[in-house]
Formats: C-alpha cells, sequence, structure tokens
C-alpha cells in the first residue's frame, strides 16, 4: 500500500530543481529566525550574567558619558579618568554601604597582539576585597595574589587560552616591559572574566606611576536604598555614579531598536519563503491538473486532494524549516562572531543561544506559516472537477 | 422508466448542453439506452458525436441537463435528483474503475505503487487489494518495480487497467483506451478487455474510434451529432 504521505513526497520530487530552490528559501528564513530568537534571549542572558557576576551593583568614576564608561567597564577598555584613592574610604562608611572594591583600569598599547597591534586591558584590583566580592570565581589552576604588591597576575580562562600561559609562567605587560609571574588562571565563566588579565591593584598602580583609580565597585546591603546612596554620591565632587540596573536597561532598549529592525527584516525574509511555497505548490497543482482529475475518478474526495497538496506544503516547511535550525546551530558560532564586530558592546559568553524550545518554537512558526501560505493552492487543487481534466485531454 | 433487474445503467432521454458564451451546444441530445451487467458496449462515433460526454455521463463524472439516469436501481438523476460533487466521488468510487487514453500513471511511482494509489483514498470493504495477483493477471509482474517511462505504452494501459480495477469495480469505463497505441498493442489492449468481460462478468463500457476494438464487445452503439443508433 501506497500511503499519502508517499505520494505527496513523489510529488515534490518530479521538479526537483524547484523544489531545491523552495527549501533554500525557507530554510534561509528558519536561519534567520530562529538565530534571532537565539540572539534576543542569547544577549539579554549573557548580559545579566555579565553584569551580576561584577558583583556590585553601583559603580563611582570620574564624570564623563556614564554608559561609555560602564560599557569600557565592562569591556575592560581603557581611557577612563581617574579618581582619588582616598575616596573609597568615604563611601565605604555609608550606611548603605556592604563592601567597596577600587579598581584600576589601564590598557597599553602591545605591537605583537594581532595584526598591526592591540591593546591589552589590565585590572588592578585590591586582593583583599575584590575576591570577596566574586565569591562565585573559581580557579582553574592557581590561586589569587599572595601579596598587595606582587608582581603577580591571574588570568582569565580565554586570556590565558590566548597568550598560551601556565601557572608559573612569565607576562610581559606592554610598553613597560615588566615581568608579572601567572599564578592562577580562573576557570571558564562566560563572561568578560575570561578575557581579563588581573593584577594587584598597588602593582598596576606602579606599573602606571599611579596613585589614583579609575573606578569604586559597591555592593549594597540587602534591602539598602540604591537611590538614596545614589544622591548622597552625587554631592561627591567630579564623580559619577552608575547603576548597573540602568546600564543593563539602557544596553537592552538601544538593542531594542536594533531587534526591531532585524525581526522585520526575517519577518520580511519569511513572506519571501512563503510567496515561494505559494508558487511552487500552486504551480505544481496547475500542472498537474489532470493527474488531479484521475485521482478524482478514483475515488479522491476534495478533503484528500486538500490534504495532499497540504501534505506537499508541510514537507517543504518541516524540512527547510528543520535544515534552517541546523544551520543556526551548526554556524551559531559564526553568527556570534558577526554580532560581536557590528555591535558596540556585546557581553562575554554565548550570545545566540539556540535551545530545543526555541527551534520547536521556530519550527512551530515555520510550520504554521507555511501552512496558511498552503491553503489557497490546496483548495484549488481540492475543487478541481474530474470532468475539467477529462474534457481537456481532447 | 422501468428498471428491471440485471440492470447496470439506465438512462433515459438524457442531454447534456454546454455553453460557450453565448452559444449553447447540444453535446448529446435525449439518448435513452440500458446496460446490463456484464455486457461489453462500445461507442463508436467521429470527433464531436458526444460519446465521450455520454460515458462521462454514464460513469457519473458529471451531471446532465437534463433526463434521467439510474445506477443498479438508484436514481442518480432525474425526478428531482440532483447528486453533488462528494456524492458522485462516493458513487465512483463503489460502482466504477476508468482508464483513459493518455493512462495518468504517476512517473515518479513505480508500477506496483501506481496500481495501488487508489487505494491510498478508498478501499472497497471486503476486497484484499492483492497488486501482485492483478498486475500477475494483466501479465505485467515482471514489471512491477518498474517505473512508467522504463514500459512501453501497450503496458502503460494495462498497468493503467489493473489500476482501475483495483478496488473491484462493477463497471468499467474506458475512454479511447488503445487511441494511443499502434494496431498490434491496440490487439493487445482489446483482447484484455474481452477477457475480464467474458472471465469476470465486468461490465465494461468502451468509446473508441478503432472499429476493430468497437466490434470485440457484445454491442456496438454508434453516435452522431448528440444522439445514439444502434444496430
Amino acid at each position: 500500500m501506497i500511503s499519502k504521505f508517499q505520494i505527496a513526497f513523489n510529488n515534490l520530487l518530479r521538479k526537483k530543481a524547484r523544489t531545491l530552490l523552495t527549501l533554500v528559501g525557507i530554510m534561509l528564513s528558519s536561519w534567520v529566525l530562529v538565530s534571532l530568537l537565539g540572539f534576543n534571549r542569547g544577549y539579554e542572558h549573557a548580559l545579566n550574567r555579565d553584569i551580576d557576576n561584577m558583583g556590585y551593583q553601583l559603580m563611582v568614576m570620574a564624570k564623563g558619558c556614564p554608559y561609555e564608561a560602564a560599557t569600557m567597564m565592562l569591556k575592560g577598555g581603557g581611557g577612563l579618568r581617574y579618581i582619588e584613592q582616598s575616596m573609597v574610604d568615604n563611601i565605604a562608611c555609608k550606611t548603605e554601604v556592604a563592601d567597596v572594591t577600587p579598581i584600576l583600569m589601564q590598557a597599553f598599547f602591545d605591537p605583537d597582539k594581532g595584526d598591526g597591534g592591540g591593546i591589552a586591558g589590565y585590572f588592578g584590583v585590591d586582593p583583599v576585597s575584590y575576591p570577596g566580592m566574586k565569591p562565585f570565581l573559581r580557579f582553574h589552576k592557581g590561586g589569587w595574589f599572595q601579596e598587595a604588591e606582587a608582581s603577580e597576575a591571574v588570568m582569565g580562562y580565554e586570556a590565558a587560552e590566548l597568550e598560551q600561559r601556565d601557572v608559573g609562567d612569565m607576562i610581559m605587560v606592554p610598553e613597560k616591559n615588566v615581568k608579572l609571574t601567572v599564578v592562577g588562571i580562573l576557570e571558564r565563566t562566560g563572561t568578560q572574566d575570561d578575557g581579563t588579565i588581573f593584577v594587584p591593584l598597588k602593582t598596576l598602580q606602579h606599573i602606571s606611576e599611579t596613585d589614583k583609580i579609575t573606578t569604586i565597585g559597591i555592593k549594597l546591603k540587602k534591602d539598602a536604598d540604591s537611590a538614596k546612596l545614589e544622591n548622597v554620591l552625587y554631592q561627591l565632587p567630579d564623580v559619577q555614579v552608575v547603576s548597573l540596573t540602568q546600564v543593563k536597561q539602557t544596553i537592552i532598549k538601544l538593542i531594542s531598536t536594533a531587534r526591531v529592525m532585524v525581526f522585520s527584516i526575517a519577518l520580511i525574509a519569511l513572506l519571501i519563503a512563503m510567496v515561494g511555497v505559494v508558487n511552487t505548490v500552486l504551480m505544481s497543482v496547475l500542472e498537474r491538473k489532470q493527474e488531479i482529475g484521475i485521482l478524482k475518478t478514483m475515488g479522491a474526495m476534495p478533503a484528500d486532494i486538500f490534504r495532499l497538496v497540504w501534505t506537499e506544503t508541510l514537507i517543504l516547511c518541516s524540512v527547510g524549516g528543520i535544515a534552517g535550525i541546523g544551520l543556526a546551530v551548526v554556524f551559531a558560532r559564526l553568527s556570534d562572531i558577526v554580532i560581536r564586530r557590528i555591535l558596540p558592546y556585546a557581553p562575554g559568553g554565548e550570545l545566540v543561544a539556540i535551545d530545543l524550545t526555541l527551534a520547536l518554537l521556530t519550527l512551530g512558526v515555520i510550520v504554521f506559516v507555511g501552512l496558511l501560505s498552503g491553503i489557497y493552492p490546496a483548495w484549488h487543487a481540492g475543487k478541481v472537477r474530474p470532468m475539467e481534466s477529462i474534457r481537456s485531454e481532447g | 422508466m422501468m428498471f428491471e433487474q440485471g440492470t447496470a445503467l439506465a438512462a433515459h432521454d438524457l442531454t447534456r448542453v454546454y455553453h460557450r458564451g453565448n452559444e449553447k451546444i447540444r453535446a448529446l441530445d435525449g439518448v435513452s439506452l440500458t446496460i446490463r451487467s456484464g455486457e461489453f458496449v462500445s461507442f463508436m462515433g467521429p470527433s464531436g458525436s458526444g460519446k465521450t460526454t455520454l460515458v462521462n455521463l454514464l460513469g457519473c463524472l458529471e451531471n446532465p441537463s437534463s433526463g434521467k439516469l439510474h445506477l443498479g436501481g438508484r436514481s442518480i438523476f432525474g425526478n428531482g435528483t440532483i447528486l453533488g460533487e462528494q456524492a458522485l466521488t462516493r458513487i465512483r468510487r463503489e460502482v466504477f474503475g476508468y482508464i483513459f487514453q493518455n493512462f495518468y500513471l504517476i512517473p515518479t511511482l513505480t508500477v506496483r505503487e501506481n496500481v495501488a494509489l487508489p487505494l491510498a483514498f478508498y478501499k472497497k470493504s471486503g476486497i484484499d487489494g492483492d497488486v501482485e495477483t492483478l498486475l500477475k493477471m494483466l501479465g505485467m509482474d515482471h514489471r512491477m518495480n518498474h517505473l512508467p517511462g522504463q514500459i512501453s505504452g501497450g503496458e502503460m494501459q494495462r498497468v493503467a487497467i489493473a489500476r482501475a480495477l483495483v478496488n473491484r469495480p462493477e463497471i468499467l469505463l474506458a475512454d479511447e483506451p488503445t487511441g494511443n497505441l499502434d494496431t498490434k498493442r491496440s490487439g493487445e489492449i482489446g483482447e484484455v478487455l474481452q477477457d475480464l468481460n467474458r472471465r469476470s462478468g465486468l461490465t465494461i463500457v468502451m468509446v473508441t474510434h478503432n472499429p476493430l476494438i468497437g466490434r470485440l464487445g457484445g454491442r456496438l452503439i454508434e453516435m452522431r451529432d448528440g444522439r445514439a443508433y444502434e444496430n
């Protein structure tokens, strides 16, 4: 016995090139759609993780664009203005504050980095307060610095991998020609910490010939009034306060605008693919009009013919959809790289997160829209009368 | 109209009018006839004589414009009965098997799959749907796994006959079954139909241009200008 599914499948094989082109169209739409949905989810998740993993809720830094400052802080960039370290004690005594940690970010030009050289970023952190704010950091090898002024460094997992350094190896601070011993390599966190090189604050200040810092991270007490503290901190001279919650919201808002545009493009791609489906299936129906009439003489009801043609649409959309999702999964890393090049700020970790739920959702959308597109050709086929085919025979 | 026992089809004053713009074309003009179960009836006549229209009406492929049509004692048309497309389909799949001049085999399906095709839509209760036996009976068992493109025209028509018979129809309607075949193959198909009629008592209603094939049936009806003339 032959099933209706086999008949539908065989019908699609008759015009292989046309079927293949339609499949490519659906596959591309599915790829774009699932990648965008994956990005939608992955970016927010990665951003949340990056910000939550900073260990503090507020940052105090020298005046300037607060969002640029926060972004640089997240990205580990350089070029920030400095603030006095004495301000740390001033902030630590506020009632809302649980802990504070001074940070100095420095960037040096490394001529050996990349093709034409690049910036090597260093995080000067306090060996006492900083690890306490990030208790979730685990070491792949070694541990934190032993002394406040040690010529030592702790490398993020990716930084160590990139520089091919192990515990006990030396790293050279470019421009300054200072050697540091690697005493610890962090486990992979999926955040910006992976690409960071941590150095004791005082050591980095010494290398940079400064006694200032760039940022103060503030961890609030549980149930502390963040807004009240922000108002107090704004009274301090020449500083700005950045709430990481606000930063998160602002970045998400910025990304949302771009997302709407990209979703519109995805929608257009989906519509074009579906017009392709209508064209392919309708052409196939018109070409087989006589044959459909003959199927009706064999006893096929209009509903049988409708289902047969709809099954063809279902096969096209399912195969194209699954292939597109497969491509999106295979090339997720590539999409990640492309997105990172386009966006001004991209958090660490997986930017395009495609899981089974998302894959099924995309497939559902593709199949649903495809079946909607298949209604007209299927209805057209269902109403073919056997006499039409026989009369047109001659 | 009297309907006698053993009558497969009965038509009374059957008329079919087509409209082409404002023009009325009377394709069938008051044909009355009775076909008994087990008969092999051939319709012959020139192109446009109405023979295909008549066979299409008898085969419930469309409704007549007027007249009466009975099928095995059941009124199909006339006396207030007009069946819709769904009801006609139900009758077609229960009663009829059809073969055509152009075979209409699906090129991507094998001979076996083509013959089994009607069973994908409807399988009459009590039939075994044994495709292989049917193909053996028609001498096509050795071509079972071939595609239509790999067999000759005569073989294609044998496959089409097997397909028409797979649901064990009561009446086989054949519209120019040898129209695309040479004399030798036409003779072979004619013999197959004659054999089916004699051995299994299958009622066959055939339209043909070929006088040799037309004479194979026990009854020959000539069609001219939409009317039927029987010698």
